[in-house]
């Protein structure tokens, strides 16, 4: 009776540390000097601790400019999806309009249609448009998000519709309904939707590597990509630049752990 | 605001108000998704039914409808079978073990005994909101064949170095224990949301009928998750057949493209060689077996569930 608590939990525990050990071991050896990693057996813990790969990266490899694509594409990127959808979304779910089932239903059918597949019209689209290596080029997937939609249609079914006609009846236009009433309600999963959307895009790779074709335009991925082919000795620079890209998306997750998991969740369990 | 008296809600004029209101809120997103998913997908149809290349890119004037060329071509390339062979392999290899990896974790999370579960949960899910390219990155050096963490893993049990990624043999089972250990987090929650609804009661009562742990888990949880390893397992194909990053950054493709998916197959033929025709080929035949597959696992469960 004793044993099967005891075995469950050195089954979690084992499971961790195959979780967590290439992360830890990323950050360690990101300290340490050059060439200390490549010897056998690896080292877990650096012999003496160093910035040296950080400041390198910063000063001669550009990594503040990849850094700042990859915040302000992600950024950018999030609001305009919220613009885009999170209207959207209510209106799906709360306004009468004519063609709304149909539509729905096209869209529904339109989810199991890969984006991937529309990438090289879209490319020669946005290169007729002179798109191509531009921010805006790399923004427009984000505008076009089915999923989002859903997420936040899901959500607001759960509005009251009393409450909807309540703030009209005091003479509120739509506009002031959605502003006043429904966006406060609709908070959780714009959070969520915003989170989804800021990790997608920090994290995306495809479309960003065909878009931004110059390397002062790079996201972090990209970058780190061409930097891994050009220095594949130098594990202790590529790790450290690993952590510079894992680090900012990992920190806001777990601080928005409840935000992401819950959100994922609704739009995998339900439908 | 208008300053008229209104009639009552629900009346002719505002009721035609809202619906404008209504196509005011959906409008953008509709435009959006037409203009930059729509046209492109079918755009893509038309386009691999051409010979765009790095000319017509120059000039329009010399792209050609070539009929169903493409496609011929493509069924008469060893390298495309070579890489739809690849991606059959990576789904049939991948599927079920990062389910088996999910479900898994999930069952033992789930026990009430284990503790500090909540820790657990979000720390096994990490690895999936990271970044794809980096931890490639870093898996390339723990699968490093002399200095690799994972071979000196293996070595201290007394077995041989793997050479992981530089022998066609084995670099899809390399690649697979990467994208394993970043995704299997995901379905794990999806099932342990679901298993967290199953009520004790059910577990009691088959206990005290004398049902062992495989018993519990085959008569009680198994038949619990079903219709969720259905979804997950549909949802799982379709990702599997996209892996696109991992060779990218692992192998490029080799060794002796060994790892070269269907999806990097595309990225080649369209922005290597700018054959963006038959690259549109590729991506609509990616395209049909994604919804191949999705439409027969739909109809063996659908089997599957008249039988029960």
């Amino acid at each position: 009776m004793k044993l099967r608590p005891i075995l469950l939990n050195v089954a979690v525990a084992a499971i961790a540390l195959l979780v967590l050990f290439p992360l830890a071991w990323m950050l360690s050896v990101s300290f340490m000097s050059t060439g200390e990693a490549s010897a056998f057996p690896p080292p877990l813990l650096p012999k003496v601790w160093t910035l040296e790969h950080y400041r390198d990266l910063f000063v001669s490899q550009g990594m503040g400019r990849y850094l700042w694509n990859s915040f302000a594409l992600a950024t950018l990127g999030t609001v305009l999806a919220l613009l885009f959808t999170v209207p959207a979304g209510y209106a799906f779910a709360k306004l009468r309009f004519r063609g709304r089932e149909r539509i729905f239903q096209i869209l529904v059918g339109a989810l199991v249609v890969p984006a991937q597949i529309g990438t090289l019209p879209l490319f020669l689209m946005l290169k007729s448009m002179g798109l191509v290596n531009t921010y805006a080029g790399a923004l427009v997937p984000w505008l076009a998000s089915i999923f989002g939609l859903f997420l936040v249609r899901q959500y607001a079914l759960s509005i009251p519709d009393e409450m909807l006609e309540a703030a009209r009846i005091d003479g509120a236009s739509e506009g002031q309904i959605f502003r006043r009433v429904v966006l406060p309600t609709l908070q959780p999963i714009v959070v969520t939707l915003a989170l989804f959307v800021f990790l997608g895009s920090w994290n995306d790779f495809l479309w960003p590597l065909i878009i931004l074709t110059d390397q002062s335009n790079y996201t972090l991925p990209v970058a780190l990509a061409a930097l891994s082919r050009e220095h594949v000795q130098d594990v202790e620079l590529m790790m450290a630049s690993a952590v510079i890209t894992v680090a900012p998306v990992l920190i806001l997750f777990l601080a928005l752990q409840r935000y992401y998991i819950r959100g994922m969740l609704a739009g995998s369990v339900k439908g | 605001m208008t300053a008229q008296p209104v009639p009552h809600a629900g009346g002719a004029p505002m009721t035609r108000k809202r619906e404008r209101a209504a196509w005011g809120f959906v409008a953008p997103a509709l435009i959006a998704i037409g203009v930059f998913f729509a046209i492109p997908v079918f755009a893509a149809l038309l386009l691999s039914l051409t010979d765009f290349d790095i000319y017509a890119l120059a000039d329009i004037g010399n792209m050609r409808f070539v009929g169903l060329q493409n496609y011929e071509r493509l069924f008469t390339n060893p390298l495309f079978w070579g890489a739809m062979k690849n991606t059959g392999l990576f789904a049939v290899l991948g599927v079920p073990l990062s389910i088996a990896t999910s479900l898994g974790a999930a069952v033992i999370l789930n026990a009430r005994v284990v503790k500090w579960r909540p820790l657990w949960r979000v720390m096994f899910f990490a690895p999936y909101v990271t970044t794809l390219v980096a931890t490639a990155v870093l898996w390339n050096y723990l699968l490093h064949t002399r200095y690799g963490v994972i071979n000196w893993a293996i070595s201290s049990v007394g077995l041989q170095p793997v050479d992981w990624l530089g022998d066609p043999s084995t670099s899809i089972p390399a690649i697979l224990m990467f994208v394993v250990w970043k995704i299997f987090g995901y379905n794990m929650l999806i099932f342990l949301a679901v298993l967290q609804t199953v009520p004790d009661d059910l577990y009691e009562a088959a206990r005290i009928d004398g049902a062992g742990p495989w018993k519990q888990f085959r008569h009680v949880t198994l038949p619990a998750i079903a219709p969720t390893l259905l979804l997950v397992s549909i949802i799982s194909v379709a990702g599997f057949f996209q892996l696109f990053a991992e060779p990218y950054v692992m192998t490029q493709g080799g060794p002796a493209q060994s790892t070269v998916t269907v999806l990097y197959f595309m990225y080649e033929e369209g922005f290597k060689w700018w054959n963006l025709g038959s690259a549109s080929a590729v991506a609509f035949v990616l395209f049909l077996c994604i919804l191949a597959v999705t439409l027969v696992q739909l109809a063996v469960a659908k089997r599957v569930g008249a039988y029960e």
